[in-house]
């Protein structure tokens, strides 16, 4: 078990299991299919990233660097939000990016559920943590890994 | 709710629901986006309009046209009209009946809704629909030191650089709600600090750059943060005419879809590099040399997407960013002069030219409208992205000189003069 110490961008508390793009990761492509053919389960569409491709998205904790790609990234992770195929929190291990921000506070501001977001967690987050870890955030930003 | 940033008593009127729900929630959607970046205040949106990057009705995007009925209701509307990017469709590009099928039916069943709600919301005029409204026939033109709330990657990076206005590099909806309460936060591009060049990219080339190539070359290495470029003027000169605008509206292109760039500084040619120079640049900035030999690895490493290399390219877009008046000229001249040079009469790949509306509106009033249409060349307002954006056209053999295009789809990057050099050619 290990804890990290981020930023909460939009604060809560909740449990998943880890799921982890050392990459960075792109929200339009990764959520296009999903959304537009009704995928349920939210399976990353993104054959760009290796880590990620084909992998159910929905009720994970999302590990990533930040997000890349079109300026359309945070009305699509607003969308995935309101569609409720979205990751239960986002964890970065840089600063939030201006795109994935817009995404995760739409969603606190404007959808039923807020997606719980933590920012500034580390390299070192992103290099223990594996998929299927158990992940629990804290409202303070506290994150455990195990 | 406490919020960390400096607010005015307006400011925290609006949030107290002031003006209604609706803009309670516009405002406090851009207090916590500043509030992640650091922000200390909100400073009014100085522009006279606005510019949105969502021009499409997207059936998956349902969402969005659900929290528009929310605004619209709520009487939060734009206060300064705004243009939008291209729309996704346009009858006159070649498609089969498949890929019309899709399109209308399915991926942009909702065109016609979106576009209401955004004549409801503030748009210009059913013209407005350009990825370039700063050209003069669009009159979007924002001036120097003016704070504006736009998104498009394109744009944003035109208007910071190269009109000098002040920017940040928004997402969809939040360039429309700074619009709505005509304020945006404080901080990054807004800011003296966030403009200063943290890179010196030296330009030592041994002939003019492609425009696409040096700013994909930028892009990929210095990502999100400002470069100073040293060199450049030597090739494009030092005045900010059409020539040079037109170059650097493409080269912008390729540094914010190939990198994250929002703000470039030319030395003796962008406004604000001649009026303050070097000293825009940060202590310790780190250098780039592009060389000629630089650009080759970076054009030799873009991958091809094709499923047959080889294939004969079905489809050929120029114009992403949309083309300018002067371009769209001397790309007529160069097409029916190759095509005079090799014999024939028509562009041997179908080749669709894009342009802002009243763009293509000028252009259809001069003797090179009827030039261009003899070619075989479609002359179009579409937006090659979205066009492009569907499994459909993952499948296509498409070639562009966009590196915009090659980085967001299948598409494959030719130089212009190779690509002029297909299109008038026998087909193989």
């Amino acid at each position: 078990m290990k804890q990290f110490k981020g930023r909460p961008v939009v604060a809560g508390k909740c449990t998943a299991n880890a799921l982890v793009s050392h990459g960075g990761f792109n929200t339009l492509a990764s959520f296009q299919n999903a959304l537009q053919f009704g995928d349920k389960e939210a399976k990353c569409g993104d054959q760009n990233n290796a880590d990620l491709y084909n992998k159910p998205m929905v009720g994970t904790a999302l590990c990533l660097p930040q997000t890349i790609g079109s300026t359309t990234g945070g009305m699509v992770l607003y969308c995935a939000n309101a569609m409720k195929r979205n990751p239960t929190c986002m964890l970065f291990s840089e600063h939030i990016d201006s795109l994935a921000c817009a995404g995760a506070v739409l969603a606190a501001v404007w959808a039923d559920e807020p997606m719980v977001t933590v920012d500034c967690l580390g390299q070192e987050f992103l290099d223990y943590v594996k998929d299927g870890m158990k992940i629990t955030v804290d409202e303070d930003g506290t994150v455990t890994v195990e | 709710m406490e919020y960390k940033m400096n607010l005015t008593q307006e400011e925290l009127d609006i949030l107290n629901g002031s003006k209604g729900e609706a803009m309670a929630k516009v405002m406090k959607t851009l207090v916590l986006y500043g509030e992640a970046f650091g922000a200390t205040k909100m400073v009014p949106v100085e522009s006279k309009m606005g510019h949105l990057v969502t021009s499409f009705g997207l059936k998956v995007m349902k969402p969005v046209y659900d929290l528009m009925d929310q605004l619209i209701a709520g009487g939060a509307i734009s206060q300064q009209k705004f243009s939008v990017d291209p729309k996704p469709l346009d009858k006159n590009v070649p498609a089969n009946f498949l890929q019309k099928l899709i399109f209308n039916k399915f991926m942009y069943s909702m065109q016609n809704s979106y576009d209401a709600q955004l004549s409801k919301l503030g748009l210009i005029d059913d013209k407005s629909y350009t990825c370039t409204c700063y050209m003069d026939e669009v009159g979007n033109v924002p001036k120097k030191g003016e704070v504006l709330s736009w998104a498009e990657s394109s744009a944003v990076v035109y208007a910071n650089s190269v009109l000098g206005a002040r920017c940040n590099r928004n997402s969809g909806i939040i360039e429309l709600f700074g619009s709505i309460v005509g304020r945006v936060p404080y901080f990054g591009l807004v800011t003296d600090e966030g403009r200063k060049a943290t890179w010196i990219v030296e330009v030592k080339t041994t002939k003019k750059p492609e425009a696409q190539i040096l700013g994909s070359a930028i892009g990929m290495k210095v990502m999100e943060d400002v470069p100073f470029i040293k060199g450049l003027d030597k090739w494009i000169g030092t005045e900010l005419d059409g020539d040079t605008k037109a170059y650097l509206k493409d080269f912008g292109a390729a540094t914010a879809s190939n990198g994250a760039v929002g703000l470039y500084h030319i030395e003796n040619l962008t406004p604000e590099a001649v009026e303050m120079g070097e000293s825009l640049i940060e202590e310790g900035a780190k250098v780039y040399v592009v060389d000629d030999a630089e650009l080759e690895r970076v054009q030799a490493n873009y991958p091809v997407m094709w499923k047959d290399k080889n294939a004969t390219p079905k489809l050929c877009f120029v114009g992403c960013p949309h083309l300018s008046h002067a371009q769209l000229i001397e790309w007529t001249d160069n097409v029916v002069e190759g095509l005079k040079k090799n014999g024939l009469k028509k562009v041997s790949v179908p080749t669709v030219f894009t342009a802002a509306p009243a763009v293509v509106e000028a252009f259809n009033k001069t003797p090179y409208a009827a030039k261009l249409k003899a070619t075989g060349v479609v002359l179009s307002y579409i937006c090659p992205l979205m066009y492009m954006n569907n499994p459909l056209c993952k499948k296509m053999p498409v070639i562009t000189n966009s590196n915009k295009l090659r980085t967001y789809t299948t598409s494959r990057y030719y130089k212009s003069d190779e690509i002029l050099d297909i299109i008038t050619k026998e087909a193989k």
